[in-house]
């Protein structure tokens, strides 16, 4: 667990400048010292403050017009509360149309929980492979991933949707998941990742006391990785949970959309159907929670992996 | 959503380049032959985004055991599911039949993307089921083509407050004379007669439309561009005369803003189609029983001509192995009196065929309209639009060009006529950029 302790210790760093600074005097450098502090810690947190809020105003817009029927969302001041008819509408989205919104989440956490998976086990895999295996063609082959992190996965979809209409897979669940297993960036960090945090003499000492290669990886590699994977989950779980162009040019079958696209359709036809603006505002709001329950869930490894990733 | 936007954009752009390098000029073979059912059993696809849809298809699928149709859904057709068709027809995996707006489909036809349903006799000699304008929509004002069953129409008519006209003593506009006479008083008692919306340029279509305009026309060869048009310009200038004297409001339509000014009633009329009714009963709740339909008014005084504005059809996709199902499922579909009255009960479908406006739920009075039998009114407006009007092959680029320019000429900078004259340089930019053949 040593690449947990450094990390700690990188953050204690931070907590502990003050007193450091205080005790030896004039020695800490000047901006730091405790008189010049107050003014760019109010600009900071003022900075902070207004994009707080500008970041939480449309997610409080949207909780407050959730709360609202119909006449109500449009007669009363978008940022309060007016009759509280949430329960309604939740219970007329997830009767609209035999329920298809919640297939669309169980699509969603499908598609995005189990890709991000196995996108993790692929990227650790391979990371670890590229970090602590000496062979031939190791450095084109990294480079070439690390050129697939430049490649916006908005420009491959059309490019997928053409090879996998080549083997009639389009508007399956494979059409979505297959291409959500890929993650290049995974591989660039947990090859950074394995090469600091994996010790050659453990793998030896593994290897002498008869443990494969395989066994090793499983039980003692991917235990210090940790923190790096599940950086590389998280971030796999919020690419594909928004990532709605790949569905949007792949899927055609209702009952195969992801949340994030099946909203956009509704969305896309409110001018005409404006019955369907309920559903949406209700909808994306609940769509938001398997997000930040994922996000609560595993924040502590989150900061520890993201700030590991940055240091090495 | 921004980065989402502009995303979707990027790709747009790449997948029309992409579709630009493969399709081809071929043309539309119409062989009579073609058109022939097949032995045995049938499975079509058919993609449309209209909610509820399935329900219609499910009464087809319980009486034609041996052609079952499978329904596909996706977002309406301008927001990615006209470039999913385009995608699937490159990579050879379009469904058998889609749905497509009236005025998307000549760039469908541009790119050979439609089965041509003349070929089938039984189509043909449904014409007459059909108001001969909607008809003209699908054959591109052709004699020798047809490249949708027509669907929906939206012919226009004047939602205006008859609550507000009545206590006011001001008398319901019925040329466009009077409205700016009508707009003139009620902008002095602190309303405005209407909003005019700078990016429904399909609206403004069809008030040239009703003006007997042009914006196009194809001699089946070479496309005219003519935006600017006498008629164009004509209704170009009345509305610009309105915006610059203050007698008409600006909100971005389709927004909460744009709502509540009717909701609050400080705006009193809206020129819009048929399936207005629906907008206003769900964006202005609390005018419930105020309002009231009135067919548009008139450049010349008794004149009867009508605008439209939306509509689609259901058309048939190249690469199709069963043309003939495809096509009998789609006459089907708009033609028979169950299929229409499940589409209008589940998605207030306004039918395009003339035993269509005589359904019977099309015949009640609606209680937001203080009981009037409005749909009277439309169908009455459904007959006098013109057959004449015709879509371009780039309409997309089109409506966004122009609406650029009426979003500035609504703030002040540039003028109607000006959106209008720099979109008709815009597209016959595209036009050529694209080898589509433009007349000088």
């Amino acid at each position: 667990m040593s690449a947990a302790i450094d990390t700690d210790a990188a953050h204690g760093s931070i907590g502990s400048e003050a007193p450091i600074g205080r005790t030896r005097g004039g020695a800490a450098p000047a901006g730091r010292g405790p008189r010049e502090r107050f003014v760019p810690r109010a600009g900071a947190m003022l900075v902070m403050g207004v994009f707080t809020l500008y970041f939480l105003i449309p997610i409080w817009w949207l909780l407050v017009a959730s709360t609202k029927d119909r006449a109500d969302f449009l007669g009363t001041d978008p940022l309060w509360f007016a009759d509280f008819a949430f329960f309604d509408n939740v219970a007329a989205l997830f009767a609209y149309r035999d329920g298809v919104y919640l297939k669309w989440m169980l699509n969603s956490v499908l598609y995005a929980g189990l890709g991000a998976l196995v996108a993790t086990l692929l990227a650790a895999m391979c990371g670890y492979a590229l970090a602590k295996y000496r062979f031939p063609g190791r450095e084109t082959i990294f480079n070439v991933v690390l050129g697939g992190v430049l490649v916006p996965a908005t420009a491959l979809a059309l490019p997928l949707f053409l090879l996998f209409s080549r083997v009639e897979l389009t508007n399956t669940f494979w059409a979505v998941f297959l291409p959500s297993v890929v993650s290049p960036f995974g591989v660039y960090l947990t090859r950074v990742f394995a090469e600091a945090s994996v010790p050659d003499e453990l793998l030896e000492a593994s290897r002498l006391d008869g443990a494969g290669e395989v066994r090793t990886f499983f039980t003692v590699s991917i235990r210090l990785m940790f923190p790096a994977l599940v950086t590389v989950y998280l971030f796999q779980f919020v690419a594909i949970w928004n990532n709605f162009f790949l569905p949007l040019i792949m899927l055609r079958s209702e009952e195969l959309f992801p949340v994030t696209f099946g909203l956009y359709a509704w969305n896309s036809s409110i001018n005409q159907f404006p019955e369907l603006r309920s559903f949406v505002l209700v909808g994306a709001l609940l769509s938001i929670i398997p997000l930040i329950v994922t996000f609560l869930l595993l924040q502590r490894y989150w900061r520890t992996g993201l700030g590991t990733g940055a240091l090495k | 959503m921004r980065h989402t936007k502009r995303a979707v954009a990027a790709a747009l752009l790449t997948t029309v380049a992409i579709a630009m390098v493969g399709c081809s000029a071929g043309g539309g073979g119409s062989d009579a032959a073609y058109c022939e059912p097949a032995d045995g059993d049938v499975n079509l696809t058919f993609t449309s985004w209209i909610p509820g849809i399935e329900d219609a298809v499910a009464i087809w699928n319980a009486d034609n055991p041996d052609i079952q149709v499978e329904v596909q859904t996706g977002p309406s057709g301008n927001a990615g599911t006209y470039q999913n068709f385009f995608n699937q027809l490159e990579a050879g995996n379009a469904p058998d039949l889609g749905q497509i707006e009236y005025d998307a489909l000549p760039n469908f036809r541009v790119q050979d993307g439609l089965e041509n349903l003349a070929a089938c006799e039984d189509i043909v000699a449904a014409e007459d089921q059909f108001l001969p304008w909607t008809w003209s929509q699908a054959s591109l004002g052709t004699d020798d083509e047809l490249y949708g069953v027509p669907q929906d129409q939206g012919p226009m008519g004047l939602f205006y407050r008859s609550d507000l006209f009545e206590q006011n003593g001001i008398p319901v506009p019925t040329t466009w004379d009077e409205y700016k006479a009508a707009a003139e008083q009620i902008r002095a008692l602190g309303g405005y007669i209407t909003n005019f919306s700078q990016t429904d340029i399909n609206q403004f279509a069809g008030f040239v439309w009703q003006a007997g305009g042009q914006w196009f026309q194809n001699d089946g060869d070479e496309w005219t561009v003519d935006l600017t048009s006498e008629e164009s310009t004509k209704v170009a200038e009345y509305w610009q005369d309105l915006i610059a004297n203050d007698l008409v409001s600006t909100y971005p339509a389709w927004t909460d803003e744009w709502n509540n000014a009717y909701n609050s009633g400080e705006v009193w009329t809206w020129n819009s189609a048929v399936w207005g009714a629906n907008s206003i009963l769900s964006g202005a709740p609390d005018t419930a029983g105020n309002w009231s339909v009135a067919l548009a008014p008139q450049w010349e005084a008794g004149g009867e001509t009508a605008g439209n504005w939306g509509g689609s059809s259901v058309a048939v996709f190249k690469g199709t192995e069963h043309l003939y199902e495809a096509a009998k499922f789609a006459l089907w579909l708009n033609t028979s009196e169950e299929a229409l009255t499940s589409l209008n009960q589940t998605a207030q479908i306004y039918p395009a065929t003339t035993a269509g406006l005589e359904l019977p739920v099309l015949k009640e009075g609606v209680d937001f309209y203080g009981g009037q039998k409005i749909y009277d009114v439309f169908a009455e407006a459904a007959t006098q639009v013109s057959p004449d009007f015709t879509w371009g092959p780039t309409m997309t680029q089109t409506y966004a060009d122009v609406s650029d320019g009426f979003k500035a000429a609504a703030s002040g900078d540039g003028t109607l006529v000006d959106a209008l004259t720099k979109g008709q340089a815009s597209t016959i930019s595209t036009l050529e950029a694209q080898s589509i053949p433009v007349a000088e």
